[in-house]
This record gives C-alpha cells, structure tokens and sequence, in this order.
C-alpha cells in the first residue's frame, strides 16, 4: 500500500466486512445494555415496557425505565457471589487439571510407543465430544451410583459407591469440563514438544542433564508460550461453561454466572435483570482477561 | 590425557550401513579433521565419539579406558553443534554455565570459570544477553565457551563454521586453530570443506562412504594420496583426471595432475589445445584448456596471466608429480 490512493482504495475495498463485524458485535451489546436499563419482566401484565416507545418509557405509572435497579438486585443476590466463586472455581481448577495434566500427557504421547498414533487420536477425542453428551454420559454411564461404572470400580473395591451429582456438584462438573479440555491442552502441548530442537537436547545430554532437570531447566521453559496461549483459549470457554451444569442438574450448587443470568432470564422471566447480569459477567470476564494478559502475556512477546 | 582409539567401530541402521568398520587412534594434543563429501558418515562417526549414537559393534577408548556404553556426559567430551544448540531462553552466562551445574560444581567456581571461559571468548560484554540477540559469530563463540568451561579430555566439532558467511568462517577458522594452540588439547573437527581441513589439520581422516580412505597429514594427502578419491578430494582446484590413450602411455587406467604442476610451455608441449575460460583471481589464474587428447584440463598460471579465451596454448606436466591409478581407483606407485 504504497500510495495515498492505494490506501484509500484498500479501506473501502475492507469497509464492508469491518462493518459487518462491528454491527455484529455491537448491535447485541447495545440491546443488552438497553433492556438491562428497562424494567422488562416477560410475566409483567404490562408488555409495554419491552416496546421501544418514549412515551410508555417515561410514564410514571409503568415506571419502566429501571435505571440502575436491576444491576442493583443482581450484584446485591446473594446468588451472586456464590456464581462468581463458582465461574472461578471452575476456570481455576479445569485450568490446572489441563495444564499440568496435558503436560504430562505430552511428554508421554511425545515417546516412541506402540499403537502411537492411535493412542493419540484416542486421547484427543473428548474435544469432539459435545458438551451436552459429554454431560450425559459422564452422568448416566460413569458417575451414576448405581449404573455406573466408576461406582462398580470403587464397589468391586468396597469402597462403596459416591452420588456425586448429589454431594459433590462442583467436582463432579469439574471433572467432566476437565475431561473435555485436558485434550486441548494436551494436543497443543505435544505439538510445542514436537518442535523442541534435537541438537538441544544432544547438547543437553553431553551436559549431563538428569531428566528432572532436562525437564525443569529445558522443557518447560520451551512450553511457556504454549501453555499461555493453552490458558488464555481455555478461560475464555470456561467462563461460558454451561451445558455441562444445566444437563447434570448441579446449577443449584454449582451454577456459574451464565446459569445464573439463565436463571433470571428462562426461570424468573426477568429480561431486565438477566441483561444485567450479562453485562456484569462481560465486564468480570474483561478484568480477568486484563489481568490474564498483565500476567502471561509477556510470554507471548518476541 | 586425551587420547581416542576406535577398534572395529561399525554403524548399521537395519539393512543399511553406514560405517562398515573404522580403526583411528588419535593422540593426545592432536587437531584431527574428519572430512568427507555430505553423506559419508563422517558426521555419524563424530556422534559415535561423543556417545549421542550407539555402536553397533566394536569398541571406542578415551584416555585408554573404555567408553563404549558409557552415556554423553561420562566421556569427558565436549561437543560443539552445527546450530550451536544454544539454550535460547538462558542468557549467554547460564547456558556457558549449564554444564558445570549439572556437574554440580560450586557456584563461586563456576562464575570464575565463566568469567575466564568469557574474557578468552570476548563474550564479556554479553554475558547476560539472550542467544538471540547475538550474531551468528557471537554465538558460534557461546557454544564454543560452553564447551571450554567443562575442560573436556577432546573438542568435538560438527561443522560448526557451516552457518557463517565466508568473511566470519576465515577469523573463526584461524580462532579456532588459536584456541587448539593455546589450550594443547584433543580436537575433532567434522567438515565437508576441504580447505578447512588443508588448514587446520595436524592430521586428516578422508571418508568415503563410511569408509576411512585415507589417514595422513595435509601435506602427505596433498602429495602421496592412496586412491582416486582423496586425490579428487583434497586440494582446489581439483586434481585434473585423464583416463584412455594418454594414462595407457603411462601404463595406468587414470592418471592424475593437479593444476599447479602443469607448466605453460613456449612452441610444441605434451598436450596443445586452445584456452576455453580464464578465472582471475589475482594472485594466479585457472585457465580451462581443451587439450587435444587429455579433454578438458585446468591449469595455474601464476601470476596475471596475458593469454586470451580462444588463444592456443602448450602444456607440460611435472612428470614427478603425476599420479597414477589402476582401474579400481588406487594408487599405482
């Protein structure tokens, strides 16, 4: 784009598109933030408020322009605090289990064993598996108490068998969202341990490297970026964790933000407050990326 | 200290072989090159040395003691790599450093060694810069002072000057040579360059196929080589080969002359023919000659030579420095 018309040129050429996109992104934001300044309940016996009028809107007797209200009652639900904890709880720990998990996995699929390949299509395919059928299956076949195979593992063993949908919610969700992206992690990881330099690693072997150091000192330091990016792909996805909550019936106890705005929205009816808590989550999701980025995303530098 | 002795050393890869049975002993303090067109299991040769590929059979003594199973790091070798395999997330001091770590050596020893290993180097300046922002001379140095802080038994070299544009790889050869100087010990150095080789040996190995050819001096190789092979090998430009009617007459399938023992002669010479190209280097020119009977032949003429492309020209060769060779390619003496 050497010349100023060249350049003009280009700008109307791409008008199109970074328009489209923009109006893509902004005309659901803009909606969001308008109905969450409304006093929009669909069981309201006064639809009016849902119509953009400006008359209805600032009709004392409707009253339904809500101001701040609804951000009010959402931030102040004591549902809400507990979502948050839970949105955290579940992106912290699904992080953790797929890191240090596809780690290892890596650095095992990374050897030279036999059936290799498809040991390593078999460790992928949980990714393909959609959330809601991963949801069924962990909770009908595996963590059924009665039916399922992980409670006939640990009767055979007479351990007993352990209803985890009823007492341990949160961890049973964890372990199905964990099960879906510790392939993730582990098929970037293993591509990253693939590109690792072999005269390195002879240069390290005349070194005199032990593994654990080999490890430490070069592997690790080679997965930096990748685990970043790993951390950064996967926390956007699981602070929109949903499926997974609503199919086990765990959302009492273990219901994240996105339940909870399900919540006002398809339970309560309430359009006003859900809009609210979307927006909440929108800017709790920025903070997080903020500091995501402030802390790993120098590793992505150079 | 820092003598190697390969018995019988063999390398095959399921039906392939790459090194069919070498013998070599090197002394202690000595430069030995390894050289050998690509593919010629020189590089595969060196690796064995260092331990980083098995043997197949035979037997490898550093210092007299057998190290044929012995791991990398137990051979008191030290390896300096093609790509330098500089560990590019540690700065300049902790990848010299690295080995001696490992080794468990205290750390008031260790930054002593760096700093001298550095101050010989020239590295001083860039101790705590990343690889990556070094040149490429810079780094070659790094992985060369990686190698210097261990005080290995030998210096392993695998081509290292391959990666350098040709102004750098000249200082670095001569560096190089200073550093076999001044430290007394074992070298190996691995290349496909044969003036590299000419310059630096104290003695070169010429392989072929996984086949030692030839061990000797520079200068022997230069002057008695064994076969077709090293004499085609060693020395630029290359040795002028003539086979037919005018290697019968000295009663051999191939003779050999090398350019700068062929005499440009006034009136009638052994072969006449007509100048086809003129390299001008300064120093000395190479003609390329179609010579009547001996095909095309390259010749030195010292100094700027006036002769024109096209011109005729005699030829007389230093009939004491002809090479004759049988037709299995050896030498016919």
């Amino acid at each position: 784009m050497a010349t100023q018309q060249s350049r003009t040129l280009g700008r109307i050429a791409v008008a199109p598109s970074v328009i489209a996109l923009f109006l893509w992104m902004i005309v659901p934001l803009a909606m969001t933030i308008w109905f969450s300044l409304l006093r929009y309940n669909l069981l309201d016996p006064n639809p009016f408020c849902s119509i953009l009028s400006p008359g209805q809107l600032f009709d004392e007797a409707n009253r339904c322009l809500a101001g701040t209200t609804n951000y009010y009652y959402f931030l102040t639900d004591p549902a809400f605090f507990k979502a948050m904890t839970n949105s955290l709880l579940i992106v912290g720990s699904v992080l953790l289990i797929s890191v240090v998990g596809g780690t290892l996995f890596a650095l095992l699929l990374d050897q030279a064993i036999i059936g290799r390949n498809i040991v390593r299509l078999m460790v992928i395919a949980p990714f393909f598996v959609m959330p809601t059928v991963a949801a069924l299956v962990w909770q009908n076949m595996l963590m059924d108490p009665i039916i399922g195979f992980i409670s006939w593992i640990t009767k055979s063993l007479g351990m007993g068998a352990v209803d985890w949908f009823t007492y341990y919610p949160k961890t049973a969700v964890v372990i199905i969202v964990a099960w879906q992206w510790l392939p993730f992690a582990t098929l970037i990881l293993l591509t990253a341990l693939q590109s690792f330099d072999e005269e390195q690693k002879e240069a390290a072997q005349m070194d005199g490297t032990p593994p654990l150091s080999f490890f430490w000192y070069m592997i690790l330091p080679h997965l930096a970026r990748p685990i970043t990016v790993v951390v950064l792909i996967e926390t956007i996805f699981l602070l929109n964790v949903f499926a997974e909550i609503y199919v086990t019936g765990t959302g009492g106890r273990a219901g994240n933000l996105p339940y909870l705005v399900y919540q006002y929205g398809l339970l309560a009816n309430d359009i006003g407050g859900a809009s609210a808590g979307g927006i909440v989550a929108v800017v709790l999701a920025n903070i997080v990326a903020f500091f995501l980025m402030r802390m790993i995303g120098k590793n992505l530098e150079g | 200290m820092g003598t190697i002795s390969l018995k019988n050393v063999r390398k095959v890869f399921g039906d392939h072989v790459i090194i069919p049975g070498a013998d070599l002993d090197i002394k202690n303090g000595e430069f030995v090159v390894f050289v050998g067109p690509s593919g010629c299991g020189k590089s595969t040769l060196l690796r064995m040395i260092a331990g980083l590929e098995d043997l197949t059979s035979g037997a490898i003594a550093i210092d007299g003691k057998d190290v044929s199973q012995a791991a990398p790091s137990e051979r008191g070798l030290a390896m300096v790599f093609q790509s330098y395999a500089l560990y590019p997330h540690m700065s300049v001091r902790n990848n010299i450093a690295f080995g001696l770590k490992m080794a468990g050596v205290p750390k008031a020893e260790i930054d002593s060694k760096v700093a001298k290993a550095a101050a010989t180097l020239n590295l001083t300046d860039y101790l705590d810069r990343k690889p990556r922002q070094l040149s490429g001379g810079q780094r070659q140095r790094v992985a060369i002072g990686r190698a210097i802080v261990r005080q290995p038994q030998a210096f392993l070299f695998d081509e290292p000057l391959s990666n350098l544009d040709a102004a750098l790889r000249v200082n670095m050869r001569v560096f190089i040579m200073q550093l076999h100087k001044d430290l007394s010990a074992t070298m190996i150095y691995v290349t496909h360059d044969q003036v590299e080789a000419m310059t630096m040996a104290d003695r070169i190995v010429v392989l072929n196929k996984g086949v030692i050819e030839q061990v000797g001096s520079p200068l022997e190789l230069y002057n008695n080589p064994d076969s077709l092979f090293v004499a085609g090998f060693i020395g630029s430009p290359k040795m002028n080969f003539v086979t037919g009617s005018e290697a019968a007459k000295q009663k051999a399938h191939t003779i050999g002359i090398r350019p700068e023992h062929i005499d440009i002669v006034e009136g009638k010479g052994t072969w006449n023919g007509k100048i086809a190209l003129a390299e001008h280097l300064g120093a000395d020119s190479f003609l390329h000659v179609d010579a009547d009977g001996a095909g095309r032949l390259v010749v030195r003429a010292p100094g700027e030579f006036r002769g024109k492309e096209g011109g005729a020209i005699a030829l007389k060769p230093d009939m004491s420095r002809l090479h004759r060779f049988d037709d299995m390619g050896g030498v016919i003496r």
